[in-house]
């Protein structure tokens, strides 16, 4: 069996607040293979971010991760000290933030925050280490660099900022790439250009991609499989067809319900009732059965297991067992 | 065609801007705007952000003084002397529903402060009888009303703000990206229940919002802002099935559709660089200094709307 670049394995993360420990990060396992775009999809609080962050081992102080592996290339990550840690960010795996203002240092050129990025994990340094950051600008499609690197983020437009962010994740070439909501603050046209960029590079260059986001419409435009995340739970995962044209999970149907129909604009939409789940008080069973219209007792009491539905589509949902015994009930 | 019920008339807001010790220049956050809102229409607003789709929303009730042109609702002139008066059937539901509620009231106080405001009911019971029956409508559950915003949810939040809006019985409402800070499960809810009220109320909407399949499924007709004019204006289906003008092509064509055949299988127009900074506008179209089609006229004279059958207005010279 071929080894998977990037495998995560019954995750468990929590935060320990004041009012109690919360779970956010349940139990998620999924695998990342090399030139792979992945998406990781939620709402807020799904915990789609803080399996990110406890990948890059970033997680406030409150945060720990209390249980599952993380695998890079066949060796698990938590025996890795801190100082392997630091090397692995950058180089292997590097990360790119939601708002690209308060990533970079306001009082430091973009030239002198992309070069100590460079010097921090390369052997380059001075005029060499300035020629590379030159290099990164050119290849995230930055006019004239040699004069961007003299000014400062302020200077930059949204676009911009994100663009010299990605420039700076590039810095070593790294296996792997996560984009936690990388264009939500930016306009339509730059988000276009933007996932552009990511795309060609990731073509160019090969690596990884792992996609955070809440917008339905930017995975189904970049990536290859997608991670349906409730609660801190997978409800799904499979490649992108099959989760928007077969959806095996009550959420997974509801989200795309609740969305403007592009084939038919003026159709009705289906909320999902209720309101998102508060993760200091999780139920007993499924996440999502409080807001589920289908929800049956079991799912009150008891954690569906993930139920392979086919060759890559998994889903964690009673609906599939009673649909499975069902059937089986009829071939007998 | 349905009567006229909100017409916007050349419509100007520049805001000075310090450009030195004694010297401000304009920023023309909206430049000669003209559009109509039919009675019970919903007319959706789009642009990217600085478009001056905000400023249009709250110039129209007068939370900004215009600068130049007319606003006339239901035949009437909106002056800065009868705007209290006007309040009373224009309204407006804000975005963001943690920084539009006071903290320091009660929903029954929010709901109840235009009620107050305008002299709208006679007594307590009538008072609070009122907010009873508004809270329902918008499906806030009438046991919380002696609870304070930060109780709530986002989507409960916002429904108290379109409770407030509902409260003088308003024929129009301005809503400023009402759906964006909200969850996606949570603003299929909200929308809903914006069609919901149309239907019951005939309640006009102006829309403005950057989600562009949310603007399109809610709106009748839609306007396309591009640094502070009306590029395009057109119903609905038509502006999505065949826009016309380039800015709106690529607009359209960068919006990520969730649906994986189509969005991978169609053709992304991406725009060059970045809007332009609205103190050093290009010369002539404003839209120029991106567009693929763009020829010395864009750059001497700025194209006006003009009407290309059914309604369908579009600034551009080549066209």
């Amino acid at each position: 069996m071929s080894e998977h670049l990037l495998s995560v394995q019954d995750l468990h993360t929590s935060f320990f607040t004041e009012r109690g420990e919360v779970k956010a990060v349940n139990g998620v396992s999924f695998n990342l293979d090399p030139g792979e775009i992945l998406g990781i999809v939620g709402e807020s609080g799904s915990g789609k971010s803080v399996t990110a962050y406890s990948i890059m081992r970033i997680l406030a102080d409150t945060g720990k991760v209390v249980g599952g592996k993380i695998l890079f290339k066949g060796q698990d990550l938590s025996a890795w000290s801190e100082q392997q840690m630091q090397s692995f960010r950058g180089k292997n795996c590097s990360i790119i933030f939601q708002d690209p203002m308060t990533s970079l240092n306001p009082v430091f050129t973009i030239g002198n925050q992309m070069k100590e990025a460079v010097v921090l994990h390369t052997a380059k340094k001075g005029k060499e280490a300035e020629e590379r950051v030159v290099e990164l600008l050119e290849l995230v499609g930055i006019n004239e660099p040699r004069k961007r690197i003299k000014q400062y983020p302020y200077e930059l437009s949204g676009g911009m900022r994100q663009r010299v962010m990605i420039a700076m994740a590039l810095a070593c070439e790294p296996d792997i790439l996560i984009a936690d909501e990388p264009t939500t603050a930016l306009d339509v046209t730059i988000q276009a250009q933007i996932l552009e960029l990511i795309q060609g590079l990731q073509k160019k260059l090969g690596m990884a991609v792992i996609l955070v986001t809440h917008d339905l419409g930017v995975i189904a435009d970049m990536c290859d499989n997608i991670v349906v995340m409730y609660g801190g739970r997978i409800c799904e995962r499979g490649t992108a067809r099959e989760i928007f044209y077969n959806p095996k999970h009550e959420y997974t149907k509801g989200l795309l319900r609740s969305i403007p129909n592009v084939n038919n604009m003026k159709k009705k939409l289906v909320p999902i009732s209720g309101s998102p789940i508060n993760m200091l008080n999780m139920p007993e069973g499924c996440a999502f059965c409080a807001r589920c219209d289908a929800a049956m007792k079991i799912c009150l009491k008891e954690i569906p297991e993930e139920l392979q539905i086919n060759h890559d589509h998994y889903a964690s949902c009673w609906m599939n067992v009673k649909t499975l015994m069902e059937e089986g009930g009829d071939g007998i | 065609m349905s009567e006229t019920l909100l017409e916007v008339k050349n419509l100007k807001q520049y805001f000075p801007v310090k450009a030195g010790l004694m010297k401000s220049i304009p920023l023309k956050a909206v430049d000669d705007v003209s559009f109509t809102v039919g009675r019970g229409e919903t007319l959706g607003l789009v642009g990217e952000s600085g478009c001056g789709k905000t400023t249009v929303g709250r110039t129209i009730l007068r939370l900004y003084e215009p600068t130049a042109g007319e606003i006339i609702f239901d035949g009437e002139e909106v002056t800065a002397k009868n705007i209290k008066h006007m309040r009373k059937k224009m309204q407006m539901v804000f975005q963001d529903p943690y920084s539009s509620l006071d903290p320091r009231m009660t929903v029954e106080d929010i709901i109840g402060e235009p009620l107050d405001v305008h002299h709208l009911c006679a007594n307590r019971k009538e008072r609070r009888e009122k907010i009873l029956e508004l809270m329902n409508f918008v499906g806030l559950n009438s046991e919380h009303a002696r609870r304070y915003a930060h109780e709530f949810s986002g989507g409960q939040r916002q429904r108290i703000g379109i409770a407030r809006a509902l409260a003088v019985d308003p024929q129009f409402i301005v809503c400023d990206e009402p759906v964006s800070a909200l969850d996606v499960s949570i603003q299929a809810q909200v929308i809903n229940m914006f069609e919901e009220l149309q239907e019951k109320l005939g309640v006009a909407y102006l829309f403005i919002a950057h989600d562009l399949l949310v603007v399109h499924h809610i709106s009748k007709r839609i306007a396309v802002m591009y640094l502070g004019k009306i590029v395009e204006i057109a119903d609905s289906d038509d502006l999505n099935d065949s826009p016309m003008h380039p800015y709106t092509q690529s607009l359209l064509s960068a919006v990520p559709i969730p649906d994986p055949d189509i969005t991978r299988n169609r053709q992304r127009i991406l725009l060059e660089g970045d809007v332009p900074s609205p103190l050093k506008m290009p010369t002539g179209c404003a839209f120029r200094t991106r567009c693929r089609y763009a020829t010395e006229q864009c750059a001497a004279e700025c194209p006006k709307l003009t009407d290309r059958g059914n309604g369908h207005q579009v600034a551009c010279w080549n066209k």
